[in-house]
């Protein structure tokens, strides 16, 4: 399951190495069980529990899994996502990562309910400390095998903190104070505190994580340089995979008469 | 009278069909043979659907009072009842949610059917038709297609005022991404949403209230289980040389009645099923062009940016340009919401009068 780190950072720069070839960009990135990244808030929730609807009548087995922000748990297709997941015990976890900003909005001025995993009101809700990495696991596989064994839906709340700002044209401090991230960078970090937990059992030394640190950064270096080195893809891929079959014939342009082919690049993985 | 001179006369068989055609007097699909099976839009809708599901397994029909209900027109009439609650799947009403869940079911490789109890209630779904849907193939480099289908009734119906009357045909036309059709007969039904269910692309499709108990005489051909009409081909209802009367959905019904009357006044209309709002089949229209020179668009929805301004700037932005010896006029909707009394909604929406009309303001200003 995945992208590796080259396929991510070159579909932040949307160039061809990227996993939708630079042509989806930072909200559209798909891979096998993973289908983006919507653009849209909250719409990923009723696709999740479509997600979720076809595993259930493929009878697979599958879980869906779908994330969406303490932002977004006020769209109103949330609540009818819930309804009908609930309505048809959909193997489907909602997962809220309270952040505690939508953007510049703070939980607090956003939601009249910030209890988030208590909103899926029938569907039951667990919250977890998103800054827990053992807690999010074990919070994750319990609600993945209630789902499995056909209990689902399920809800998890997990609170977490947003350190930068929303997007690169926000600093992130007009709404907060730089003494608020600060602290909890500094007492609840995840990483950290995961980091000091192992140490302190025993189970590894600083130094055989510094060394996990120097490989992952020669890594993901190397992921950066070559997602930079790479090319854009050609302009003949404009008018690539808007349809699985086209049907008419070339594309029109920017003025009459301009057109672009059509082509198919893609796997196209329902096709058949 | 003739009929029963004819019942006594002839073979009872033949009979009845003659009977049936004159009690019936809709014989308005060009390609029907002189004898045929009489088959009404619903059903028409209903049989493919039946069949599509009978063939395959991931095909399932999800939408308000489509199971128990027997569908709210009844076009899922008996499916449920046929293949359970798995394959036919009542839902709230939560048209953004259920479009979203449909949408996400064919991401996942089934092939829904997600019906709009009308395309009205479609505009609380759009961003999944639009943002998820038609766009989620290209986004995604051509890894994820969608292949579903979203139908209902578009357009005027009878009576049901402002909110419950608007084509939507002009607004999912604009989108790449989606394939949008707008049938009229039974053949059309028949043919063009078994081609939708098939299609591995999502296909918006188009159905009309006031024609679905309208029957229509079909070829044994048009009733075999893999009769499939291609999506983007128009159809040539009414072959004519002096005028093209270009329509799709009931329009095409507007326009044959208003050829057979311009046909009293010596004009020979030709008349354009579309068939396919996207994509528009430019070559068949330009062909009667070449033949005709003279183009009259013929829609229910607004005019403004509608299917009619399409078609005229695509002609008028070409060499099929200096084809045209007049022109192009479009016959559609009035320009305001539908209001509810009855002559008011009758005078907001075109007549055969209103085309005849306006062929013979065309012709007379040569």
């Amino acid at each position: 399951m995945g992208v590796p780190v080259f396929g991510v950072l070159a579909e932040l720069l949307g160039r061809k190495g990227g996993c939708a070839r630079g042509k989806g960009g930072s909200m559209h990135m798909y891979a096998p069980n993973f289908y983006g990244g919507n653009g849209i808030v909250g719409a990923q929730v009723p696709l999740g529990a479509g997600l979720g609807f076809a595993h259930k009548y493929k009878g697979d087995g599958g879980v869906n899994i779908s994330l969406y922000g303490d932002g977004a748990a006020n769209q109103g297709q949330l609540f009818e996502a819930y309804n009908m997941a609930k309505l048809w015990n959909l193997p489907c976890i909602f997962v809220c990562e309270n952040n505690g900003y939508g953007m510049g909005t703070s939980a607090e001025r956003a939601s009249a309910n910030v209890n988030y995993y208590t909103r899926g009101d029938y569907v039951p809700g667990i919250w977890v400390d998103g800054m827990d990495v053992l807690a999010v696991r074990e919070a994750t596989r319990f609600a993945k095998q209630l789902c499995v064994d056909g209990q689902g839906p399920v809800l998890m709340e997990t609170a977490t903190y947003r350190y930068s700002g929303h997007s690169m044209s926000d600093p992130g401090t007009s709404y907060r104070t730089r003494e608020e991230i600060q602290e909890v960078r500094q007492s609840r970090d995840p990483i950290t505190s995961f980091k000091d937990k192992i140490i302190n059992a025993g189970l590894t030394t600083a130094e055989e994580l510094k060394n996990i640190d120097n490989e992952i950064r020669v890594e993901v270096d190397k992921a950066t340089k070559d997602a930079k080195a790479d090319g854009e893809i050609s302009l003949e891929e404009l008018a690539a995979d808007i349809y699985a079959t086209n049907l008419d014939g070339p594309v029109r342009g920017l003025v009459s008469g301009d057109t672009f082919k059509h082509i198919n690049i893609g796997a196209q993985v329902n096709a058949k | 009278m003739e009929s029963t001179r004819i019942v006594k006369n002839v073979g009872s068989l033949f009979a009845k069909k003659w009977l049936c055609r004159q009690v019936l007097g809709r014989n308005l699909s060009v390609s029907a043979a002189a004898r045929g099976k009489a088959l009404t839009v619903r059903d028409a809708l209903n049989t493919a659907i039946d069949e599509e599901m009978e063939r395959d397994e991931r095909v399932f029909v999800m939408g308000e009072e489509v199971a128990q209900y027997d569908g709210a027109y009844k076009i899922t009439r008996g499916l449920w009842k046929k293949y359970g609650d798995k394959r036919v799947i009542d839902t709230p009403i939560t048209e953004m949610g259920f479009a979203g869940i449909a949408t996400g079911a064919a991401f996942a490789g089934l092939r829904p059917i997600c019906e709009f109890m009308t395309f009205n209630f479609s505009m609380q779904a759009i961003d999944h038709i639009i943002n998820s849907a038609a766009k989620t193939f290209y986004m995604s480099a051509g890894a994820v297609n969608v292949p579903i289908v979203f139908r209902g009734p578009n357009g005027a119906a009878s009576g049901v005022a402002a909110q419950h009357s608007q084509c939507f045909g002009a607004w999912y036309a604009h989108c790449p991404g989606l394939k949008v059709i707008s049938p009229y007969s039974s053949e059309d039904c028949r043919g063009l949403l078994k081609a939708a269910i098939r299609d591995p692309d999502p296909v918006v499709f188009l159905e009309n209230e006031i024609l679905y108990g309208l029957p229509f005489e079909v070829s044994d051909e048009v009733l075999s289980k893999d009769f499939v009409l291609p999506i983007g081909k128009a159809k040539v209802e009414r072959a004519g040389n002096h005028v093209t009367l270009i329509a799709h959905s009931r329009a095409v019904q507007t326009s044959l009645e208003a050829a057979k009357e311009l046909s009293g006044s010596g004009i020979d209309a030709e008349v354009i099923n579309l068939r396919t709002l996207r994509p528009l089949d430019m070559d068949t229209i330009l062909t009667s062009l070449a033949k005709t020179h003279h183009i009259v668009m013929v829609e229910q929805g607004w005019p403004t940016a509608g299917i009619g301004a399409e078609i005229s700037a695509r002609i008028s932005e070409s060499n099929a340009f200096f084809q045209l010896d007049a022109p192009i006029l479009r016959v559609s909707g009035a320009d305001i919401p539908m209001p509810y009394a009855k002559t008011l909604e009758g005078a907001s929406i075109p007549q055969a009068q209103d085309v005849v009309r306006a062929v013979k303001t065309m012709l007379n200003q040569k």
